[in-house]
């Protein structure tokens, strides 16, 4: 606690309206220096996390520190502290790159040559120098979005926000922010990164803390989440629509060295300790109860498997339960 | 002060975005040619009514053309502020140590040069087809004036609803409620003696209705300025009314976020 932590988060809470709980206790602490994921689906309550820390938004309940000062009672110094990349950016489209940039330098009291010379070695670094003069209107999405990242760096911040930087982004331009990312960490600033991504919080956190329905539900690094599952993953796709739960329980439980069973609709995911070992008798089991099986996967461990140990449930359903509406227009697809 | 810089820096902003854009001064003219031209042509005979008191009828429309054109476009003033809402750049600054109401008073201020050009142009358009400005250099600027102050107030007020409801469509129907009756309840078209008596009362706590009868009695010889003057502070306490609204908006925006 304390000096070497750029942030404290201590039991935040927000509901919005009556029905939505978007934090229900959310504690989390982030050493000076790194970079520190929080992982979670949609709707987990990691933008409304970040608003609350960026002083946007204040929270129902708990408390927070970033860089030193308190969220609620010092909020100024905060934001003086802190550079913020929303996941809408807060570009103004029909102004140029450097524009862009001098405005936001000029709120934090920058000016002149001084300003003038931060944003052309930021144009530089973010390899924008010759589109500087160009409205923002006319960038391409990894262009807006590697200049959305140099403007929450005008001011030389302590903390970095970065809510979904590569959210909606083509997979090589993904990469390249990614590279971005990494190198902004070797400099010694702090960054908090929000993702959806498992891929983009296992390359780029040091630490990450997996937030499930406004709670932190697992925290440490990347490799030693992964670590804390011992085993292998084994994930089961039976053939048949209504495989009863029990009974395949019942099959399983004849199964050495199986463990962490979890059934979910046609799937189960189960974890080994050696899983080629232990597939074929897990594939007997389920032969002798009749049970069809249509696919099977052995894979060491996941971030996705973390995440599936300790919200109980799969990243991939986790995101379908919380954009219900996106998943009906997709079964209106397929129909 | 860095609410004054701050102000200086966010009117450059939307300085520049017009500047980018010259043609929406000449779209923003159409309408009130028309009004000058085409409905000055077609009421000219509004004139010969006993009790008029006029007997050039673009010479009465003109100042009240002036004014409704700031008030018409002030109405506007919400619509790139609900963009920046859903571009993020009103919140990317609100994490920022901006002074909060650098981000009103900026969109006032260069809104403010934009009405002044606006104005004047009418003025020269006015000349043209045959209005006369009387209290040469004075008159024009008072008329100026008053054209901003109604324009800045009726300016807060967009932004503050745009704020509050935050959606274009509903911001559209908000103002055309507010528009259109506000401006026939007025002196704009017609002489106050031969409206309804009912409407007479109404135009009474019309801001708008205050800022052409002063910008009108401004250009016309042997001006009362003491009415003038009293009419003014009428709109700059209208104008504290609608600034005191805008920043509320601004908090509970905020708290909704």
């Amino acid at each position: 606690m304390g000096d070497t932590n750029a942030i404290e988060a201590v039991d935040l809470r927000k509901s919005y309206g009556e029905e939505v709980q978007a934090l229900d206790g959310l504690t989390f602490s982030v050493p000076a220096g790194t970079v520190f994921g929080l992982l979670g689906p949609n709707g987990a309550g990691k933008s409304t996390t970040v608003k609350i820390l960026t002083t946007l938004a204040h929270p129902d309940g708990g408390s927070a520190q970033v860089a030193g000062h308190d969220i609620l009672s010092e909020a100024p110094r905060v934001r003086e502290s802190i550079g913020v990349v929303s996941q809408a950016g807060g570009l103004d489209r029909e102004a140029t790159g450097r524009e862009n940039l001098r405005l936001q330098g000029q709120v934090f009291g920058m000016g002149g040559r001084e300003l003038e010379r931060r944003i052309d070695e930021l144009l530089e670094q973010f390899r924008l120098a010759d589109a500087g003069k160009r409205l923002v209107r006319e960038y391409s999405g990894g262009m807006q979005r590697r200049l959305d990242v140099a403007q929450g760096l005008v001011h030389r911040p302590k903390v970095l926000f970065l809510d979904e930087p590569t959210t909606g982004l083509d997979p090589e331009v993904r990469a390249e922010m990614w590279d971005e990312i990494a190198r902004l960490a070797g400099a010694g600033l702090t960054v908090l990164l929000t993702t959806h991504y498992l891929e983009e919080a296992d390359q780029l956190a040091a630490q990450l803390a997996i937030v499930d329905k406004g709670k932190v539900v697992a925290e440490g690094s990347p490799d030693a989440l992964k670590r804390e599952l011992r085993g292998d993953a084994i994930h089961i796709e039976l053939g048949t629509e209504t495989a009863p739960e029990a009974a395949v329980r019942e099959a399983l439980a004849r199964v050495d060295g199986l463990d962490e069973i979890i059934f979910d609709d046609r799937v189960l995911h189960a974890r080994a300790e050696d899983g080629a070992r232990t597939v074929p008798a897990v594939l007997a089991a389920l032969d002798g109860a009749d049970l069809e099986v249509a696919a099977v996967t052995v894979a060491r461990p996941s971030l996705d498997d973390v995440y599936l140990r300790f919200a109980g449930r799969t990243f991939g359903e986790a995101e379908s339960d919380e954009k219900p509406r996106r998943n009906d227009e997709e079964k209106e697809a397929v129909r | 002060m860095k609410a004054l810089r701050d102000t200086r820096h966010m009117t450059v902003r939307h300085l520049m975005a017009l500047w980018r854009q010259p043609w929406w001064i000449a779209v923003s003219l159409i309408q009130p040619v028309i009004w000058l031209l085409l409905f000055g042509a077609l009421f000219k005979a509004v004139t010969d009514i006993p009790g008029f008191g006029s007997d050039n009828y673009i010479q009465f429309l003109a100042p009240g053309v002036v004014v409704m054109t700031a008030f018409f476009g002030a109405g506007w003033a919400g619509m790139p502020v609900i963009e920046d809402i859903d571009r993020g750049v009103i919140d990317r600054f609100l994490v920022s140590p901006v002074k909060r109401g650098s981000l009103i008073s900026g969109r006032l201020a260069s809104w403010a040069l934009t009405t002044t050009i606006q104005s004047l142009i009418i003025v020269v358009l006015a000349l043209i087809v045959g209005a006369t400005f009387s209290n040469s250099v004075l008159g024009v600027v008072v008329l100026c004036v008053e054209a901003v102050l109604v324009g800045a107030a009726f300016g807060c007020l967009s932004i503050g609803l745009a704020l509050l409801i935050r959606k274009e469509e509903t911001l559209i129907a908000a103002v055309q409620f507010l528009v259109l009756p506000l401006s026939f309840m007025s002196v704009t078209f017609m002489q106050k003696d031969l409206m309804p008596g009912w409407m007479q009362t109404v135009s009474d706590f019309n801001p708008l209705n205050w800022a052409v009868e002063a910008g009108r009695d401004a250009v016309t010889a042997g001006p009362d300025w003491g009415a003038i003057a009293g009419k003014t502070g009428l709109l700059v306490a209208f104008l504290g009314l609608c600034a005191w609204f805008a920043t509320r908006a601004f908090r509970t925006y905020q708290r909704a976020v």
